[in-house]
């Protein structure tokens, strides 16, 4: 086996090889930028070496950099986890002539299945079903319409060398195919360097399903399962899982065999992934193939009980596959979410900055969390901004689901905006849980973006029992200052009313040995919780289940937030709830007079003036935040009533920058 | 009538005691009813709760004891002798928070609009003399139309003798002021000379002159609530301390105020159990200075990491942003927090942050609440606004606060502590107690750049030259070991370790004693 190997990439799959390495006695050496001078994958190695600017293109993407990094600290082998030079098969080459080992496939597999035409020709050699479509170069508009016409409608235009959602177009007539096939060749050529565009049949209530391979350099072929990935937006995925509801057996193995069929035609050896679109009536056809580790492959290590890091290194090193397919049994369920810096709530705008809280949920058999960050981390502009992959297993989906809603609701992240709410709404998200999804999960479920998931009874139930009792314990603390002339009444001796959603509730507590009963009604419910004032996140068992919630403080109570719900929650005597019923509601500003700075940043101009008329989508300001330029447009015709901001001008997020009529 | 046996004489007493209850029960009604129902529903109206009810949120529950509820103006001018209220516009009296005691006082906007009489004044000026006789906070809500014009200079008198009042218990017991409606003219003297005042957004504004004296005067058109509503004195002119969105919330906050604060000067500061560890380790506080020197971090994160349980109580959070004032806990016991804030114009002292840290510490060494400083101050805020608004005479104020303060004082530099600024933030010079540096604390006369310009002035045109002499100074002074080396600083710690280092800090200093020679009073340079 290797001494040393290098992992060349950063945050949380760098630290995921390097876990794997240092249990098989492997060193490690870590590549960093400026920007990851303190990063967790580098504080992990055991040794470091710096790689250049924070820029990907200046660093984690210069392969030169990276082999003399390898030569200067002995390493053997080079791990490139996912993304940046992972299915780049010069870089391969580049690693192969320096003497070293490349863990993952050869050049030419990885070329084979890079190129979405070449890899479909070749998987169609193979036997392995392909979406109906077109292959061969396109002349021109007049062609692509044709051959739309061809396929039948709805087709997709989609760029040769495109990954992820670029250069991607749907038609429904021959007019938007016209349209698509330019603008997909535009956007091929500018992304990409390379305007090839192909057509396909477009799938409907398409799945993503992909099956996992493994392979070693004897020729030896396995698959392990499949992974369902349809929770996506915008074409990135957001929940993964294994195996998928969707699959039966015979579809599981007919898409396994075909997957291997296909490895073996391009000698494909190390992990790679198979990526199908699977339809309503269980058609699948092939997608694309993913020659590296993937972002979601610990949903398949828990239900293999493989280490696919180990695997990889074992193959690299010229070790025979110690699995033969029969020794593959699926057991259990695993599913991931991601866990990004991006705000839900805004249009998931990315949001940058440092992690002043982070407390992750603790990792257990059935909770893993696989990040690169820690309290205090930044996330940079540079990366990709996700903070961690929160995988969760148990013997069921129901489980699995389960444990990813405790270890959501217990996340603790704050200085930066994250998606958390959304996460757990997904996950409380009926037809989730019934399996019933599509690729088009979110955009149908959620076609004007997020607005917060709906508070269950249960859980508002639950949050009057935890705000009752963190009200009782605050209180009686409160009453144990020193200097006392009169002991203040105990919290018990009283009803208190919880107002939540606009509602009123009263409630009563009493502490009985080592948990208390709070009344709401004629009901009793049992609370056992050995939360303290100061905690972020309150544990308890309420009823026969347990909570985790986190608190914030407010002037009249806390904010509760369970389930991805955050809720503002008062507890006051009656008195002080009477009285705070004479109180006037506080009307929030029209916001809509106003263009608000949507992030903190600098003001680098203002183009409208006083009285201006500006139209809908009319650039209106550039806010500079983290030396990214963003264009602020009008949402609406207004006219300007005064403008409150300048060039130059460092502003605060919803600060105004311009007040209409 | 039968006549009383003998021995049986109580009954008769008894009787008479009945009718008596009867007759204070009826009484106490009306006079709990203040100006009557119609303009109770018309306080509601307003948003604003009665006098009693105020009280009721503000002390613990059955605490309060009301003192001269019977109390009626003596006024026999302009039919005002036909108008009578029980208590004449104000409700005084004591009573606990959370057990401990407090005199308050609460104008009664429903009875003569909360106008002050001299015998409204007289009610106020007992439960003052009271406090201090006993030693305990006096807190005043007010909501008062002003001086009752029916009494001319009688009520003006009232004013003066509260002023006076407030002046002789000022530093012998905390006075907070909650502005919960009008406070104009002659009225606002007396929150201006408590400790601390806090306004009730949208229903409550202070000032001397009215808008209308405003525009005979200047001829400049104002609102009542852009001249003086809660958010032009808690932003623009710093009069206010904190403002709450309505009257329920801030009498809530109030009673979580009151907690941190000693009953008077001659009590230590309180102690309330914690369940935060003394020496918990916060190791993300080791990557909060940036690695960029001129980049900001929010000082909010030093602090909410470093006191008990995250809860930091800001003082004037809006108003002078470059400095952060507050009470916090360490320990379970109450400290002063005073840091500069990189994020607001770089953490520098200005007029306005120099005299809001400065009252700050005033306060605390009235009432011998221990003070931990933070500092990362790049020097004083140039430039003729500054130096026309007098400057070096308000910089001189948070400069003279720390030098007399004898309570415990610890202080950390974080980063940068340059030049005057650095002498002014409780250095070891003004008798600082404990005086850590982070690593990467910088202690010079001024940054390096603007160091080697000065000391190299020939060499201007040559970068290299400049760029060599820039290191050079760098070395010697961006680190805190040339100040460790003449004792300026105790130790260098780690961040990680700050919460730790200054509750052990605070343990040690439990018992200093320390004096300030004899003196009238001090001349601070006001």
């Amino acid at each position: 086996m290797f001494k040393k190997i290098l992992i060349a990439n950063r945050g949380e799959i760098a630290c995921r090889v390097m876990k794997t390495a240092k249990a098989m006695g492997i060193k490690t050496v870590a590549v960093y930028s400026d920007a990851d001078e303190d990063a967790l994958h580098v504080e992990m190695a055991d040794e470091a070496v710096h790689i250049g600017p924070a820029a990907a293109a200046e660093s984690y993407l210069i392969a030169d950099k990276i082999l003399q990094a390898a030569k200067d600290t002995g390493a053997e082998a080079i791990h490139p986890g996912y993304g940046f030079l992972s299915e780049r098969a010069s870089f391969v080459e580049a690693v192969q002539a320096a003497g070293l080992t490349f863990i993952g496939p050869d050049p030419k597999a990885i070329e084979a299945m890079g190129d979405k035409i070449t890899s479909k020709k070749l998987a169609a050699e193979a036997g392995v079903s392909t979406v109906p479509g077109h292959m061969g170069i396109i002349a021109d508009a007049d062609e692509a319409v044709k051959i739309s016409a061809e396929i039948g409608y709805p087709v997709m235009l989609k760029a040769s060398a495109g990954g992820g959602g670029k250069g991607m177009r749907i038609a429904w007539n021959d007019e938007e195919a016209r349209e698509g096939y330019i603008s997909a060749q535009n956007e091929a050529r500018t992304s990409f360097a390379d305007d090839r565009v192909f057509i396909e049949k477009f799938v409907e209530e398409p799945r993503h399903i992909e099956i996992q391979v493994l392979g070693d350099k004897h020729g030896n072929v396995i698959y392990l399962g499949e992974r369902e990935c349809s929770i996506q937006r915008r074409h990135q995925k957001v929940i993964e899982e294994a195996p998928s509801p969707f699959l039966d057996e015979a579809t599981r193995k007919a898409m396994g065999e075909e997957s291997v069929a296909l490895a073996k035609a391009v000698d494909y050896h190390s992990a790679g992934t198979v990526e199908f679109i699977v339809d309503k009536n269980k058609n699948f056809y092939f997608l694309e193939m993913n020659t590296r580790l993937q972002v979601e492959h610990p949903v398949t290590e828990h239900i293999t009980g493989v280490d696919l890091v180990e695997q990889m290194l074992r193959v690299a090193n010229g070790e025979k596959l110690s699995m033969t397919q029969d020794d593959v049994k699926l057991k259990g369920w695993s599913m991931e979410t991601r866990v990004y810096a991006e705000d839900p709530f805004r249009g998931f705008l990315p949001s940058i900055g440092r992690l002043t809280r982070y407390l992750p949920p603790e990792a257990s058999d059935t909770v893993r969390v696989d990040t690169g960050v820690y309290e205090g981390a930044e996330i940079s502009m540079f990366y990709d901004p996700m903070i961690a992959k929160l995988i969760t297993t148990g013997e069921t989906r129901e489980e699995a689901i389960a444990a990813q809603r405790t270890a959501l609701d217990e996340y603790y992240i704050r200085g930066i905006a994250h998606n958390i709410p959304f996460l757990s709404a997904l996950m409380a998200h009926p037809k989730f849980q019934a399996g019933d999804m599509t690729t088009n999960f979110i955009a149908e479920e959620y076609p004007d973006g997020f607005e917060g998931g709906a508070l269950a009874p249960e859980v508002r139930e639950a949050m009057i029992v935890a705000a009752t009792f963190i009200n009782a314990v605050e209180r009686s603390r409160a009453s144990q200052i020193e200097g006392q002339i009169a002991e203040p009444r105990s919290p018990q001796e009283k009803a208190w009313i919880v107002s939540i959603e606009g509602e009123d509730v009263q409630t009563t507590i009493i502490p009985i040995e080592d948990h208390a009963e709070v009344g709401i009604g004629t009901k009793r419910i049992a609370i056992t919780s050995n939360w303290v004032p100061g905690q972020p996140v309150f544990h308890a068992k309420i009823g026969d289940r347990e909570f985790a919630m986190e608190i914030d403080r407010e002037p009249l109570g806390w904010t509760l937030t369970c389930d991805g719900v955050a809720e503002n929650i008062r507890v006051q005597t009656e008195r002080a709830a009477a009285l705070h019923a004479l109180m006037p509601e506080k009307v929030a500003p029209d916001t809509s007079k106003f263009l608000l700075c949507p992030m903190p940043g600098l003001i680098v101009s203002v183009s409208a003036q006083e009285g201006d008329e500006v139209k809908a989508g009319q650039a209106l300001a550039v806010v500079e935040a983290m030396k990214m330029e963003n264009i602020l447009r009008a949402e609406k015709d207004a006219t300007v009533k005064s403008v409150k901001a300048k060039a130059g001008d460092s502003l605060a997020v919803d600060e105004v920058i311009i007040e209409f009529e | 009538m039968r006549r009383p046996k003998s021995g049986a004489k109580g009954e008769g007493t008894k009787y008479k005691m009945k009718e008596i209850l009867e007759r204070l029960e009826e009484k106490r009604n009306q006079a709990r009813l203040g100006g009557g129902q119609k303009r109770i529903d018309a306080q509601h109206g307003r948003g604003k709760l009665t006098a009693r009810e105020r009280i009721d949120l503000l002390l613990d529950e059955d605490s309060f004891e009301e003192y001269d509820m019977f109390v009626e103006h003596r006024c026999a001018d302009f039919g005002m002798e036909d108008t009578k209220f029980a208590g004449d516009g104000v409700v005084t009296g004591s009573g606990t928070i959370n057990g401990r005691l407090v005199y308050v006082y609460s104008q009664d906007f429903t009875v003569f609009g909360g106008s002050l009489s001299e015998t409204h004044a007289q009610k106020i000026i007992k439960v003052m003399d009271m406090a201090m006789k006993v030693g305990a906070p006096v807190i005043g809500l007010n909501d008062s139309g002003g001086a009752r014009i029916q009494e001319g200079v009688a009520a003006l008198g009232g004013y003066a003798d509260v002023f006076q009042k407030n002046i002789l218990a000022s530093g012998v017991v905390p006075q907070i002021s909650m502005i919960m409606g009008p406070c104009a003219g002659g009225a606002v003297y007396s929150p201006a000379m408590t400790d601390f005042i806090f306004m009730v957004e949208d229903t409550s504004y202070m000032f001397v002159t009215g808008p209308d004296v405003v525009k005979t005067v200047t001829n400049e058109v104002v609102t009542q609530e852009e001249l003086g509503g809660a958010s032009t004195h808690t932003t623009k002119s710093g009069v206010a301390d904190k403002a709450f969105s309505n009257d329920v919330e801030a009498l809530a906050q109030l009673r979580r105020f009151m907690d941190f604060l000693p009953l008077n000067n001659r009590e230590p500061a309180p102690v309330r159990p914690t369940f935060d560890k003394p020496d918990r380790i916060e190791d993300s506080l080791d990557s909060v200075i940036p690695s960029n020197p001129n980049k900001p971090y929010d000082m909010h994160e030093v602090i909410t990491k470093m006191v008990d349980e995250g809860d930091f109580f800001e003082i004037q959070p809006n108003h002078a942003g470059n400095i952060i004032v507050g009470m916090a806990r360490m320990d379970g016991q109450t400290v002063g927090i005073v840091a500069n804030q990189p994020m607001v114009l770089a953490g520098c002292l200005d007029i306005d942050s120099s005299k809001k840290a400065a009252r700050f510490v005033r306060f605390c060494d009235c009432f011998n609440i221990p003070i931990v400083t933070l500092v990362d101050v790049p020097g004083f805020l140039p430039g003729t606004a500054q130096e026309y608004g007098g400057i070096i005479k308000h910089g001189a104020k948070l400069l003279f606060a720390y030098g007399e303060a004898t309570v415990p004082k610890i202080t950390i530099i974080t980063r940068k502590a340059y030049g005057g600024a650095y002498d002014v933030m409780a250095s070891k010079h003004l008798r600082g107690d404990l005086n850590y540096a982070w690593p990467k604390a910088e202690i010079a006369v001024m940054g390096a750049k603007g160091a080697v310009e000065i000391l190299y002035r020939k060499e201007k045109d040559e970068p290299e030259k400049i760029a060599e002499r820039t290191k050079e100074y760098e070395d010697l002074f961006a680190n805190p070991f040339v100040a460790a080396q003449r004792g300026f600083i105790d130790e260098v710690i780690m961040p990680h370790s700050t919460r730790k280092r200054v509750i052990t800090g605070l343990r040690k200093l439990a018992n200093k004693h320390l004096e300030n020679p004899w003196k009238k009073h001090d001349n601070i340079p006001l």
